[in-house]
């Protein structure tokens, strides 16, 4: 559906399917950044003429479009990061570093994104929390019975993607987020893969911290979110200084910081991708989300039945409810099957996603990866399934 | 090259590489070579007696590209001096990168004439020489 409204799509037999990895971008975003590089360029703050006045209003706005796009309790929780990375970093080191001791423990999944692995890690390389693997089931998924298992008096958290990137399973954030509001547990949610799929309720499921990218969601590259209850916001510790965070600063080296989220924002931030951001949301929000996951949904289940009719493919996830598909042609390494489908313009990803420890689980560390979007089509899933189809000549047509 | 030929032998040495698997044997000098820009992962291992180079083995998930590669080039280094061996490998990287090289030292490894037009393919191709190399290096600082 719309897929009038991007350009990649216009005049190109392009099938796009590596929409976990970035999405194509709506006119309108590329519009809106193209007329602040060409009729508004200016910084925010203290800016008193006029173009100036609107790109502050602009990027201010932009808090208010996120705090309604995802129901958090005011636009103060909202900080502007340079994506879900950065913005995972700021929460261990900005505010876990400070608030957690050696021996606590914080529970993760193996399937996880790096991003949401490593900086634990390092903290506890760092401060000696304990890091638990809560346990999959047997199709790769994350039960609440499996968390309720894991939680122990030592749980200070629990921090897990709300859709994973491989598997594409969509966790009950509501019940988990209530259990841990009831044991006083921290809930960090990363919602890359979730939030620009579906609706994401901050303020239902009891989130703590939610982290998202905006280019993962038709928005540009560079800029993230890191949504927070108000009151970690202002607990949590900065981990870059400058201008734009601070109140004031002097000679005798005292200084004041300003309030969440501006605390968070130092230097001159990507003012243009916020714009972008801005209507990235805008456009989502106008579609509907609902209508975005339930699109998604019927073109995976279409993708699972016709794949299942081709006896050489191996599906890894067929039962999860989004829109990703992790597959590979049996006896094929995934990297040969994603060139041989560029040979037909069908863009997919090959590899472990940056979840590598998955493979703990599946027992091989790659596959190919179908992700994909509200501009997605059953004509797309008919070409992908025609040429995996076809695949046994793949040597001819790759080499 | 004729492209027939060139995939034939390209999926040949992908089917049924020479000298697949390791070996449990100190005496071999050892690497893993993770690309940084591919998911190739494989493990190489290399004995050289007297100057001269006497097994290469390696195992790992890797791509067509990297599997033949790795079979074609053990194949054109086993027996040749370490000196003989750089001198391949020099050529061979010199081809894969478009610049001059010498046609006559490199043998099937010509397959991979034209990688260069798949720009992502490129260090699947260097990924057994890449290793080889360190192997070399370290034989070398001993």
């Amino acid at each position: 559906m719309h897929r009038e409204d991007f350009a990649m799509l216009q005049g190109s037999d392009l099938v796009y399917f590596d929409n976990g990895a970035t999405t194509l971008k709506p006119k309108c975003v590329v519009s809106d950044m193209m007329d602040y590089y060409t009729k508004h360029t200016s910084n925010i703050h203290r800016g008193d003429y006029d173009f100036a006045i609107l790109t502050n209003k602009l990027y201010d706005d932009t808090r208010d479009v996120v705090c309604k796009f995802i129901n958090c309790n005011s636009s103060k929780e909202v900080v502007f990061t340079g994506g879900a990375t950065m913005s995972i970093n700021m929460v261990v080191f900005g505010y876990m570093r400070n608030h957690l001791k050696k021996g606590d423990e914080v529970l993760l999944t193996k399937s996880e994104h790096a991003s949401n692995v490593l900086p634990w890690i390092k903290l506890s390389e760092e401060i000696g929390i304990v890091i638990k693997y809560m346990d999959l089931d047997s199709n790769y998924t994350l039960s609440v019975a499996s968390v309720l298992k894991s939680i122990s008096d030592k749980t200070k958290v629990i921090s897990i993607a709300h859709v994973t990137n491989v598997v594409g399973d969509v966790r009950d954030i509501e019940a988990i987020g209530k259990i841990c509001k009831d044991a006083g547990i921290l809930f960090n949610v990363d919602g890359a893969q979730s939030v620009p799929h579906m609706k994401v309720d901050f303020i239902k499921s009891n989130i703590d911290f939610l982290s998202f990218s905006g280019h993962k969601m038709g928005g540009p590259t560079g800029v993230g979110v890191l949504v927070g209850k108000e009151k970690l916001l202002n607990e949590m510790e900065p981990l870059c200084y400058g201008g734009g965070m601070n109140q004031s600063f002097e000679g005798d080296s005292s200084y004041e910081l300003k309030k969440a989220p501006l605390k968070f924002e130092a230097g001159t931030p990507p003012i243009a991708e916020v714009i972008g951001l801005r209507r990235a949301i805008l456009y989502l929000m106008d579609i509907g989300m609902d209508k975005i996951h339930e699109h998604e949904i019927s073109l995976k289940k279409y993708l699972v039945k016709e794949l299942e009719n081709i006896p050489n493919i191996v599906l890894y996830n067929k039962d999860s409810e989004s829109g990703i598909l992790a597959f590979n042609i049996e006896g094929v390494f995934a990297q040969d099957s994603s060139v041989y489908l560029n040979h037909y313009n069908i863009c997919v990803r090959a590899g472990n996603h940056c979840a590598k420890m998955l493979k703990d689980y599946i027992g091989i560390k790659n596959t190919v990866r179908v992700s994909m979007y509200l501009y997605n089509t059953i004509n797309d899933i008919d070409r992908l399934v025609e040429v995996l189809k076809n695949s046994q000549d793949i040597f001819k047509v790759v080499l | 090259m004729d492209s027939h030929l060139r995939r034939e032998i390209i999926l040949d040495n992908y089917q049924e590489p020479v000298n697949r698997g390791l070996v449990d044997d100190s005496s071999y000098l050892k690497t893993n070579t993770n690309s940084e820009s591919c998911i190739d992962n494989l493990d190489f291992m290399m004995k050289v007696v007297d100057g001269k180079i006497s097994d290469i083995r390696f195992d790992g998930e890797a791509c067509v590209i990297s599997t033949s590669a790795s079979s074609i080039l053990i194949n054109s280094l086993l027996g040749k001096s370490v000196l003989e061996a750089k001198e391949i490998l020099h050529n061979y990287q010199d081809m894969i990168y478009e610049k001059d090289y010498d046609k006559s030292l490199l043998g099937e490894l010509e397959v991979y004439d034209e990688i260069s037009k798949q720009p992502n393919r490129v260090n699947c191709a260097l990924l057994p020489s890449v290793a080889i190399n360190n192997m070399i290096k370290e034989l070398e600082n001993m």
